[in-house]
């Protein structure tokens, strides 16, 4: 057991190094891009159990006001990294910056109070509480910002308004996602970590979600989502990240990643024949 | 191998040991005895009945008492087991009868070293003899304080279960930790001696009380079950500990405690109050209210406030509540707290409708649980609901059934329910996806 | 101090009709919890059922013996479906509270008044065991080394007992290692899996929770006949949480584990109580801390505390494998 985690660690240190020497490459375009980015993360290594690391050292930032898409094949880590950038999982290594402030390994009830969202992409509601409810838990830390906040969501998604009184177990899996959204608005957070919004919707919700999210960001929200709908997804992004294997395999605007012939290969292909 | 191995090696072990031994004493246990005073209520007094035969059987016994100018009798019976007591009537004097002559023979169970009283009423009832619909108006009133009582305690249960998915079996011990405590703190007669203490008030006690029940609540969560929740401990094997810690607990309190029945020295003996049907003791109506204030209090609580709220979503989701910058852990630590503030509450006015014992919760645990899984697991509100349904069900259906088989019928209406209705009364099937 | 005495007890203990009893009725029990994951905090009645089974039919209607340990049989096995049918398709923790809350009203229903014309009330049963007896092989004497040993009725009970847990456990051993055995280790480990293999997973819960209580009966009983007489109260939830520490300090999911489990467990019980006992009279402990009978209370301090440690820092007990116990199933 001990030998195989030590000679599993050996590559990923090794590589990592290389990246990091490597200047002319992902490393060096994170560094000089990434200098005043609003949230970023440097060579994050993280896993779910121990000695197994599903991040291997992954690099991201996003500015202020930005919308920025994760891409990726399954088990690329995507999920894994909202999660480590909202404290729900250990980091073993690395750093995670908000406005410069050091914030790795912070609980996630103390990001929310520094201006970080989450909604999580199953489970992303209190069914037994109704919708006002689910809305007060998100502004569970400031109460008093609730009424101006109720109505900045309410706002957005003006259905939620309507049936405020409505259990939230009772709701849709594209009316779940509204709430969670919402709730996860509430502390007016600088930066809203989306993960899978789009999963289990049908089309034309899937684009209900796509067009909300725009929206958010355009309302001066920095949004990261990550995505299976890659094709969609980029099309909305201002800046995209393709993940594999725990690290960036590509960075660039979404328009350019979406046209890149390799992403296309590798994971808009079918889509795109679709 | 390495099985038979050990298994050897103990055998060989204990067969060494047991070539070394050497000899002395055994030991044996106190006597026990059946004792009792018989005395004829008679305008407001009670007068010793003298020469009134009693006769003891049992394992091994069969004897006879006759008593005293004091009314006294008792009979030495030598060893733990169930006996027989049964009076003479026609030993008694000319005017006295018993009470309801048809219980003129009592079974009793004696424990070790006990000298376990046994009485027989004398004299005309003060109760009248009730008509069905009296009865069953006075069953449904007492009934209902049971209930409210056992809703004190299982919405802490419930609560605790909501929020960390925690079957607490030791939750019983909590309800008589409250009970015993307020006994202690109001007689003043401490397991430990504490020079110049003699008793306080009653409500001053019960006062204090709830205050160590809520440092006991605080210390199970941060001693106990947070440290066991922190390091990854399966629910079942959380569920087995707390089986443990009953079994430790329930046993620690009967050694401090002793095994006797005793009562609150402020409410032995209060005169009934009539309403209509009902007659009850000022206790049981201030109790009920007591209960009905708290519970609403905590409904509200649950409803209205923020922590409220926040517990309701942690039951709901604990992840997304940590999401949410709810302090999931300080919810918990509240939650233990105020369950077991429930719980002693529950046992002080337990203790005063039916007298105090070491189990005196643990007799109400099962009761407790069919409670919580009547109104749905987890659901605060059910468990409340539930709650009166099982107390006036086991203290109403003694119109029919014997007193003894009601939390037979209790226990089996809970399996029935789990039969037709899973989620309990009030639990509801969420829609998924 | 007496401690050849002590020792003799303990060694007595070791062997003697308790460890019997617990050793049958953990072993049900390891069917359950151990290989199946299911939460059976009714082992109790399940004895109960054997005990009563014996008793009633033999002490009450005058039916020979053979027939009581049928309907002992028959009973435990309508008690595990009685039990089976509401529970076993919900979650774990259901099913314990049921099968606790069945135990109680077995409990209850046989000690009370108004059926003690069958079961003898809080008084129980006695006298039922003379077609035992009358088989019995050993001659009248003392049989033993030294003082210790037992004489000829004890030692055709344990005969018997013993017998009945090694033959219990070498079924538990070949029946885990059939393939019926791993279907029922692969519930405990995931249900929705072995449903989606075509097992009907519900059949085989049942199947387990019907041998686990005839196991768990058969130590019922070698109770009833060991000791000749059945009283309603032994059959108390506290019966089932000891035969779970026998069974979780032996290590579940492991054959022989109960047997070790249960040998430990009562040559410990011996020491403490004899120990504090001679302690007591001896006058190194005073009896305003702890007197004969409260020794008694200490043992089941012991046992809870133990259960706690154990659960705490050694679930898997003795022998057992850490990763083979169903703790998380909900």
């Amino acid at each position: 057991m001990t030998t195989q985690q030590g000679s599993d660690d050996r590559p990923r240190t090794d590589s990592g190094t290389e990246a990091g020497a490597d200047s002319g490459t992902d490393r060096g375009v994170h560094e000089r891009a990434a200098g005043n980015a609003l949230l970023r993360a440097d060579e994050v290594i993280a896993g779910y159990v121990p000695g197994v690391n599903i991040l291997n050292g992954c690099d991201f930032y996003v500015d202020d006001g930005e919308l920025v898409g994760i891409i990726g094949p399954n088990g690329a880590g995507k999920s894994t990294l909202l999660k480590a950038i909202f404290g729900l999982i250990k980091v073993s290594s690395g750093t995670i910056t908000l406005r410069g402030e050091d914030i790795t390994g912070q609980k996630a009830n103390q990001l929310v109070t520094k201006g970080v969202g989450f909604v999580p992409q199953t489970n992303n509601v209190f069914p037994s509480l109704t919708i006002e409810e689910n809305l007060q838990m998100g502004v569970f830390q400031a109460p008093k910002k609730f009424k101006q906040s109720f109505e900045f969501v309410t706002g957005l998604f003006p259905a939620l308004g309507d049936r405020r009184a409505q259990r939230a177990g009772s709701l849709s899996g594209g009316e779940r996602q509204m709430v969670a959204m919402g709730r996860a608005l509430m502390m007016e957070p600088s930066v809203l970590l989306l993960d899978e919004p789009s999963a289990g919707l049908s089309p034309a919700l899937q684009d209900e979600v796509f067009v909300r999210t725009r929206q958010i960001n355009r309302a001066g929200v920095s949004v990261i989502m990550v995505e299976q709908n890659a094709r969609r997804c980029l099309q909305i992004c201002d800046r995209g990240y393709v993940l594999d294997q725990g690290r960036n395999a590509y960075t660039a605007s979404g328009k350019d990643l979406s046209n890149d012939p390799k992403v296309i290969e590798l994971y808009l292909g079918t889509l795109a024949k679709a | 191998m390495r099985r038979r191995v050990a298994v050897a090696l103990a055998t060989m072990m204990s067969a060494l040991v047991c070539v070394l031994g050497l000899g002395a004493g055994v030991a044996h246990a106190e006597g026990e005895s059946i004792f009792g005073f018989l005395r004829n209520a008679k305008g407001g007094d009670l007068v010793p009945v003298e020469g009134a035969k009693i006769t003891v059987k049992g394992p091994g016994v069969n004897e006879t008492a006759t008593t005293d100018d004091t009314g006294r009798w008792t009979v030495e019976v030598g060893k733990p087991g169930t006996y027989t007591v049964t009076i003479d009537q026609k030993s008694l004097p000319k005017g006295v009868t018993l009470r309801n002559p048809d219980a003129d023979s009592l079974k009793v169970p004696v424990v070790e070293s006990q000298d376990k009283p046994v009485l027989f009423a004398l004299g005309k009832s003060t109760r009248v003899i009730q008509s069905k619909w009296a009865q069953a108006a006075q069953l449904s009133a007492e009934g209902l304080r049971f209930g409210l009582i056992i809703a004190l305690a299982a919405v802490g249960l419930s609560l605790i279960f909501g929020t960390t998915g925690l079957t607490n079996f030791s939750h019983g011990e909590l309800v008589t930790l409250g009970a015993i405590i307020a006994w202690w703190v109001s007689t003043g007669n401490l397991p430990l001696s504490l020079p110049g203490y003699g008793g306080v008030n009653f409500l001053v006690a019960a006062a204090i009380t709830l205050a160590i029940m809520g440092l006991i609540g605080w210390a199970n969560d941060a001693r106990l079950w947070g440290p066991l929740r922190r390091r990854g401990t399966g629910l079942i094997a959380a569920m087995i500990v707390s089986i443990g810690l009953s079994l430790l607990l329930r046993y620690l309190l009967l050694y401090l405690f002793s095994g006797s029945s005793r009562a609150y020295p402020a409410y032995r003996g209060q005169k009934g109050v009539d309403i209509g049907p009902i007659t009850l003791s000022p206790a049981d109506y201030i109790s009920m209210a007591i209960a009905i204030v708290v519970l609403m209090a905590v409904a509200y609580a649950l409803l209205r406030t923020r922590l409220g709220k926040a517990t309701r979503a942690v039951s709901d989701n604990p992840a997304l509540a940590s999401a949410s910058g709810i302090d999931v852990d300080g919810v918990i630590r509240t939650v233990w707290i105020a369950g077991s503030m429930l719980a002693g509450l529950a046992g002080i006015l337990l203790g005063i409708a039916q007298g105090i014992n070491f189990q005196i919760g643990f007799q109400i645990l099962l009761l407790m649980f069919a409670a919580v899984t009547l109104g749905g697991l987890g659901t605060a509100f059910g468990a409340l609901v539930g709650s009166i349904v099982v107390g006036m069900f086991v203290t109403v259906s003694t119109l029919v059934i014997p007193a003894e088989l009601k939390n037979v019928g209790a226990l089996g209406i809970l399996i029935i329910i789990l039969l037709v209705r899973p989620q309990g009364i009030l639990g509801r099937a969420e829609r998924v996806g | 101090m007496n401690v050849e005495r002590i020792l003799i007890n303990a060694l007595e203990a070791g062997i003697g009709l308790e460890t019997v009893v617990f050793a049958l009725a953990a072993i049900g029990l390891n069917v359950h919890f151990g290989y199946t994951g299911l939460l059976n905090f009714g082992q109790s009645a399940f004895m109960a059922m054997a005990a009563y089974g014996i008793g009633t039919t033999v002490a009450t209607f005058d039916l020979p013996l053979w027939l009581g340990v049928i309907f002992g049989l028959l009973a435990a096995v309508l008690l595990a479906l009685l039990l089976g049918i509401p529970t076993l398709r919900l979650r774990a923790d259901y099913l314990a509270i049921v099968t606790i809350a069945a135990a109680e009203i077995v409990r209850l229903t046989v000690r009370s008044v108004t059926f003690e014309e069958t079961f003898g009330g809080s008084d129980g049963r006695q006298g039922f065991s003379n077609d035992f007896y009358s088989i019995n092989p050993y001659p009248e004497g003392f049989y033993g080394v030294g003082r210790f040993g037992f004489s000829e009725r004890p030692i055709w009970v344990l005969t018997v007992g013993w017998t009945l847990v090694a033959l219990s456990c070498l079924f538990v051993f070949l029946l885990m290692r059939s393939p019926w055995g791993r279907v029922l280790k692969a519930i405990r480990e995931d249900e929705d899996a072995v449903r989606s293999l075509g097992k009907n997973v519900y059949s085989y819960k049942m199947q387990s929770l019907v041998i686990g209580g005839v196991l768990g009966c058969l130590g019922g009983f070698i109770l009833a006949l060991g000791r000749s007489s059945i009283q309603p109260d032994i059959f108390g939830t506290e019966t089932t949480f000891f035969a779970y520490t026998v069974l979780i300090l032996g290590g579940a999911a492991r054959v022989a584990s109960p047997v070790v489990g249960a040998m430990i467990f009562w040559v410990v019980l011996s020491l403490t109580d004899n120990v504090l006992n001679e302690a007591i009279d001896a006058g190194y402990v005073s009896t305003s801390i702890i007197n004969n009978t409260q020794v008694g209370q200490f043992r089941f301090m012991l046992v809870g505390l133990s259960l706690m440690l154990l659960m705490i820092f050694r679930p898997q007990g003795i022998f057992g494998d850490r990763r083979e116990i169903a703790l998380d199933a909900r």
